[in-house]
């Protein structure tokens, strides 16, 4: 096996003195590999790959992305959010700035690119996403799925090894979830590393390498797709299952 | 049951519903209350204006005569005379009579930049240049001590380039100012946050009666002897320090709207904080409270007029000092009074107009 471009080792994370959300946490992620992780909320998924870009600092434990550890230097965390993309749940794209702008940003500001070089590689992406003509909009003027295309092709301006997804279709009315998982698949078979907290059990069996399920701050199985849902080993795991698979 | 689709058919659309007819109709005229309220304040208005026009206009007197103007109170007549008499004296102070010109161009150039630096086609880098430029025109003119321009100290400055001056520079000194106070009350480091908070619930505990009497008479005394600074410039200070920590405090209730996200996702693009703050957070949040920090721009230009307590007559002052020192003249502070407001509120409506401009820039985004 290839050396792992994501490596928890016995983390542990604490909210405040008593709730222990990430308990032990040992996980590695292969370059190029798809991972879903789901579980009930609470459960400390969202806590987990916010860790890996320091949106949450780690307490114990070492964490290591792309070949450096996290830790409170500052130039370490700079050096890895420039390797990792992330999409959140709620977009957060900045509804001042036009949807090229919130593009351009970063490559510009942080990447030191030529505003021309900035905006052929935003129109890129744009293009990727199926979304180039809105580029003179303001966010709040697109649909849902529309803004959640935005901010995958802005984490990806920066052309980022890995990329980390929050619920990125929780937040979407069902006609949306559609065209947000064809852009997701669509990245997927381009090769990024991929962590994914989802809900959507028909992309982890789409895409997935591993499906991780996750309760209590711990990992309770993780195993490759048609395995976990066919075969789920842990009784908690055959009850969520039935819970989300259910209906 | 017919399933075929009918057409409700088309109607005339209802007779005009633009133009002045039928805007007094709708709003004026719309129903027996507001009908009642227009005739009420039609009939107020019929009863008030006439006394109005004939105090400030048939029965008043222009012409700068002290006598003249004795008779018109008797009949009831405004005395703009005092104005047309005393003008020179409310808008240009104990300034040296004969020197006039120069706070009058100084004053000029000044409101012309201030204008400009509203515009945004100026806003260019090379507007800042041109504020240094005029800053020190400004100067220069009031100063003089060059060019066989007599010299006149700030002691003698005085009326509306006093009050001008001085509510410009507290006010583009307090503004970035309360924009680094609010950050660091927000900062994660105690110290700067600790000396933040101190500042401003300081500075907000106290009158700005009581910060100017400070600037102007205990700050001396812990000078080392022979070392002075101008009071003008202690006072300058003490406005700005006190204005910034209210605005603070403004810029912190727009940094706190700002959701969390937006700061998370500047994060992971790998913006620094500064950036972050620059590009995402300050734009976002200093747009949604325009309108307060306009309210405390216009609090500023009228505070101004405090400074007259010690001893720097500005227009408040200066109206003051023309008329009570002359006891023919004294009688009509009233109208001269109005003088001032009219001129306070040029300044302070244009400013207001100037923020609604700004908020309809700013709600671009928002339109959907």
């Amino acid at each position: 096996m290839t050396a792992p471009i994501i490596s928890f080792d016995k983390v542990n994370k604490w909210y405040g003195n008593n709730f222990h959300v990430l308990r032990d946490i040992d996980l590695n992620v292969a370059p190029g590999e798809r991972i879903v992780i789901c579980g009930p909320s609470g459960s400390g998924k969202s806590t987990l790959i916010r860790c890996i870009n320091r949106l949450e600092e780690h307490q114990q434990g070492h964490l290591i992305v792309d070949g450096v550890e996290l830790s409170d230097d500052v130039k370490a965390i700079e050096a890895i959010r420039k390797q990792v993309g992330m999409v959140f749940q709620q977009f957060n794209l900045f509804p001042h700035l036009t949807v090229l702008e919130n593009l351009t940003l970063a490559p510009m500001w942080v990447g030191k690119m030529p505003k021309k070089d900035a905006e052929e590689r935003a129109m890129k992406q744009l293009e990727r996403v199926r979304i180039a003509e809105q580029a003179g909009k303001y966010p709040l003027q697109l649909s849902g799925g529309q803004q959640q295309r935005v901010a995958i092709a802005r984490a990806l301006c920066l052309t980022p090894k890995i990329m980390l997804f929050d619920e990125p279709t929780s937040a979407l009315d069902p006609e949306m979830i559609k065209e947000v998982l064809d852009v997701m698949i669509e990245l997927a078979e381009g090769g990024i590393t991929m962590l994914c907290v989802t809900h959507e059990m028909g992309f982890a069996k789409a895409v997935a390498n591993r499906v991780i399920f996750m309760d209590l701050g711990q990992i309770v199985e993780e195993n490759e797709p048609h395995e976990f849902f066919n075969n789920p080993k842990s009784d908690r795991t055959k009850d969520f299952l039935s819970k989300i698979l259910g209906h | 049951m017919n399933d075929t689709f009918q057409p409700i058919a088309p109607r005339p659309a209802p007779v005009r519903t633009e133009g002045i007819v039928p805007w007094v109709r709708n709003n004026l005229f719309g129903n027996w209350s507001s009908t009642l309220a227009t005739v009420l304040v039609l009939a107020a208005a019929a009863w008030w204006l006439p006394g109005l026009l004939r105090w400030a206009i048939f029965d008043a007197v222009f012409s700068p005569d002290s006598q003249l103007c004795q008779a018109a109170r008797e009949t009831g007549g405004a005395c703009w005379g005092v104005v047309a008499e005393k003008y020179r004296l409310i808008i240009f102070g104990r300034y040296p009579f004969e020197d006039q010109w120069r706070p009058a161009v100084a004053t000029a150039a000044m409101v012309v930049l201030l204008v400009l630096s509203c515009v945004r086609v100026f806003w260019r880098p090379w507007l800042v240049l041109l504020w240094a430029a005029v800053l020190a025109l400004f100067f220069g003119l009031m100063l003089g001590g060059f060019a066989g321009m007599e010299h006149v100290p700030t002691d003698r400055w005085g009326g509306l380039p006093l009050t001008v001056m001085v509510a410009t520079l507290s006010i583009v000194l307090a503004f970035p100012l309360s924009v680094a106070v609010a950050l660091g009350r927000r900062s994660n480091m105690p110290a700067i946050k600790t000396i933040c908070v101190i500042y401003v619930e300081l500075i907000r505990g106290v009158p700005l009666i009581s910060v100017l009497f400070m600037a102007s008479f205990m700050f001396p005394l812990f000078m080392p002897p022979g070392m002075s600074i101008d009071v003008l410039i202690r006072v300058l200070v003490g406005i700005t320090l006190f204005s910034a920590a209210y605005m603070a405090e403004i810029v912190r209730g727009g940094l706190q709207a700002i959701p969390k996200g937006q700061q998370e996702a500047a994060d992971t693009l790998g913006l620094s904080y500064w950036q972050a703050q620059r590009k995402i957070i300050l734009p976002q949040a200093l747009a949604l409270v325009v309108p307060g920090i306009m309210n405390n721009f216009i609090a500023i230009f009228k505070d101004t007029s405090l400074i007259t307590i010690v001893s720097l007559y500005e227009l408040t002052g200066a109206m003051g000092l023309a008329l009570d020192s002359d006891s023919d003249w004294r009688p009509f502070k009233l109208t001269a009074y109005l003088f001032i407001t009219a001129i306070y509120f040029i300044f302070c409506f244009s400013m207001s107009r100037y923020s609604l401009w700004i908020e309809k820039q700013l709600s671009r985004s928002k339109n959907r």
